[in-house]
């Protein structure tokens, strides 16, 4: 980032690829249209997880809990009282993003005042009384069984057409990606950044950094919400199996293969898992090696996410004439 | 609910939580001298089960599978730390993610050798009868998970109190940058004790594996079980291992015969309690 034009060109590589994929993926097969939607679901709340991993420092081991509390949400409305079936879809949207943002919340009393690995302990056991709930409340949840929803919303524009559907799921992809944005480049963003870094000191500068940490967490918590409405209706089904340890999991090696405190690093890491997980599946049996080794190569090789290449890339490039000379020289790094 | 219900379940929920202890003790002194959230625990417990069949399938006897079942798998465990874990050094987003990986190779390895159908593991005769005791029934094999899990506490307890390789630990866990100051070899430490867990829970893998049975996607259903016993009893303390595995298998016990529809919650709903109450657990240390 040393020339100042730097940021814009990346903001327009970005909004380059996304009018591409808004413009092609309506001309592919429908399985391939079904695929994108859900890779930018997933997107979405591997982007929330990145506002507490990439920018707060804060390795959450539980997001699939907001996911799992929007998504339930919406299937019981929808099952049980047909409601979210036509405009209240939005009310629901709305209800979503509380849910996940009280959820987030109340753990986060209890996570916030823990740090590094005792924060990923608790994370990851505070998703697990979700799962215990969403597989054992059978009278509410439907127990293994789960939700199955009815077709989904009509106002006006049919939403069961999965196209159109697609159409809605980018588009709150994209309003997320750009209030994420907002945030991350806000004085608060950058506050978060600084705690990352050393939280002492941002404590000792007069910062509240459980607070900021807490309104993080809250808002990761808000965006996981909204990405589990959309994952209830995308998928068609709500069952124990998306509240497992499994999608936090997956949540964060999204971010990870993408590039942490990148954003845009986690929809990448989003797509190339979800196309592992759906499609590489149903080509296979053995796609399981490939998942994880994926995790593995992606942590002994490349810790700075895919995001990081072109940074490397160049990093050769600038080093590669002094090669020879550098290499006779004692090096402290 | 007369005494008869209670003294039953609350046998049933020692016996489980002696299974766990033996999954959980491993996790806990893992996590306590190396700082790892080992998400891969699981899979040695699966991993246990699985190689104690092939060796009662190609020996018929289930003593010999025991050793070796929990043997195989400390190996399994002293490779991974030595050849993937130790190189990371200490990151712990990086070893939880590396853990991960490993425990979904685990699983397709798994599927790939064992196939995918629910396999049990029969005890030997002896231990598939009764005592009973005031016209209770006391299953033999219960029995004998809980006598196991008291054994192995034993010795664990006096090889970390009495031994100069358990002091070392100790120290490890209190303060890793100062036992290698002093002259500690914590490498060779962690070493020793990612396997011994690995070994721990294959063991439990193997006991278990005659009540739980024996299948795929087993290894994620005990995972979180047995991290919510080192959450409450304090990560790295073996006394909190053994009282949050206790609490846990009766949690559990009582919870799925008082509350079915909320029973894996009153597993979780006390570890929320003690963490509100102290986040370090029962008997961590900060």
């Amino acid at each position: 980032m040393k020339d100042g034009h730097a940021p814009r060109r990346k903001l327009l590589i970005v909004i380059a690829g996304l009018l591409a994929l808004l413009m092609i993926t309506p001309f592919t097969s429908s399985y391939v249209i079904v695929l994108i939607t859900h890779a930018l679901v997933f997107a979405i709340l591997a982007m929330s997880l990145d506002i507490l991993l990439g920018y707060t420092g804060l390795p959450s081991l539980g997001q699939a809990a907001y996911l799992g509390m929007g998504a339930y949400l919406t299937a019981i409305l929808a099952a049980r009282y047909q409601f979210g079936l036509d405009w209240t879809f939005w009310v629901v949207i709305l209800m979503g993003i509380l849910i996940g943002a009280a959820t987030a919340a109340l753990f986060g009393l209890l996570a916030i005042r823990a740090g590094g690995v005792y924060f990923l302990m608790i994370t990851l056991a505070l998703a697990m009384c979700v799962w215990g709930l969403a597989y054992r409340w059978n009278s509410l949840t439907g127990g293994d069984n789960g939700i199955i929803l009815p077709p989904r919303p009509q106002f006006g524009i049919q939403l069961s057409d999965d196209v159109t559907f697609f159409y809605l799921v980018f588009g709150f992809f994209v309003v997320s990606l750009a209030m994420l944005y907002i945030l991350v480049k806000s004085p608060f963003g950058r506050s978060l950044e600084g705690i990352r870094e050393n939280e002492l000191r941002m404590r000792i500068l007069g910062y509240n950094t459980w607070l900021h940490k807490y309104i993080a967490f809250i808002i990761a918590g808000g965006f996981g919400g909204l990405a589990g409405v959309l994952w209830a209706h995308a998928h068609g089904l709500v069952s124990p199996e998306d509240v497992t340890l499994a999608t936090s999991v997956d949540a964060l090696l999204m971010v990870v293969l993408g590039g942490s405190g990148t954003l845009v690093g986690g929809a990448i890491g989003a797509g190339i898992v979800v196309f592992l997980r759906e499609y590489l599946s149903t080509l296979v049996p053995w796609w399981q090696y490939v998942l994880g080794g994926v995790y593995v190569l992606t942590i002994l090789y490349l810790p700075g996410g895919l995001m990081s290449i072109p940074e490397r890339v160049r990093g050769w490039r600038a080093s590669s004439p002094g090669r020879s000379l550098s290499d006779l020289r004692p090096t402290n790094s | 609910m007369d005494t008869k219900f209670w003294v039953i379940q609350a046998f049933n929920g020692v016996s489980y939580g002696a299974l766990l202890f033996l999954l959980a003790s491993g996790l806990s002194l893992i996590f306590g001298v190396m700082r790892i959230v080992n998400l891969a625990h699981g899979s040695f417990f699966l991993l246990g089960g699985y190689v104690a069949l092939t060796v009662i399938w190609t020996t018929n006897s289930w003593l010999l599978a025991l050793p070796v079942a929990a043997l195989v798998i400390g190996v399994v465990g002293l490779l991974m730390e030595r050849v993937f874990l130790r190189p990371l050094g200490f990151d712990p987003l990086r070893q939880v993610l590396l853990t991960v990986g490993f425990a979904y190779l685990f699983q397709q390895a798994a599927l790939d050798i064992w196939g995918g159908d629910n396999l049990d593991i029969v005890p030997p005769g002896m231990l598939k009868e009764s005592a009973v005791v005031g016209g209770v029934y006391f299953p033999m094999y219960r029995v004998f998970m809980i006598g196991m899990a008291v054994v192995m506490g034993l010795i664990l307890w006096l090889t970390m109190e009495k031994t100069r390789m358990g002091a070392m630990i100790r120290a490890t866990v209190d303060d890793s940058e100062m036992a290698r100051g002093v002259g500690i070899d914590t490498s060779r430490v962690s070493m020793f004790i990612f396997a011994l867990g690995a070994f721990l829970a294959a063991l439990g893998g193997v006991i278990g594996g005659a009540f739980l049975g024996i299948y795929p996607g087993l290894d994620f259903v005990i995972l979180p079980i047995a991290f919510a016993v080192v959450i409450i009893g304090g990560m790295g303390s073996l006394t909190g291992a053994a009282v949050g595995s206790l609490l846990v298998g009766l949690a559990d016990n009582f919870g799925k015969a008082l509350f079915p529809e909320i029973s894996y919650f009153t597993i979780y709903a006390p570890m929320v309690l003690i963490l509100a109450l102290k986040p370090t657990g029962l008997f961590g240390r900060e």
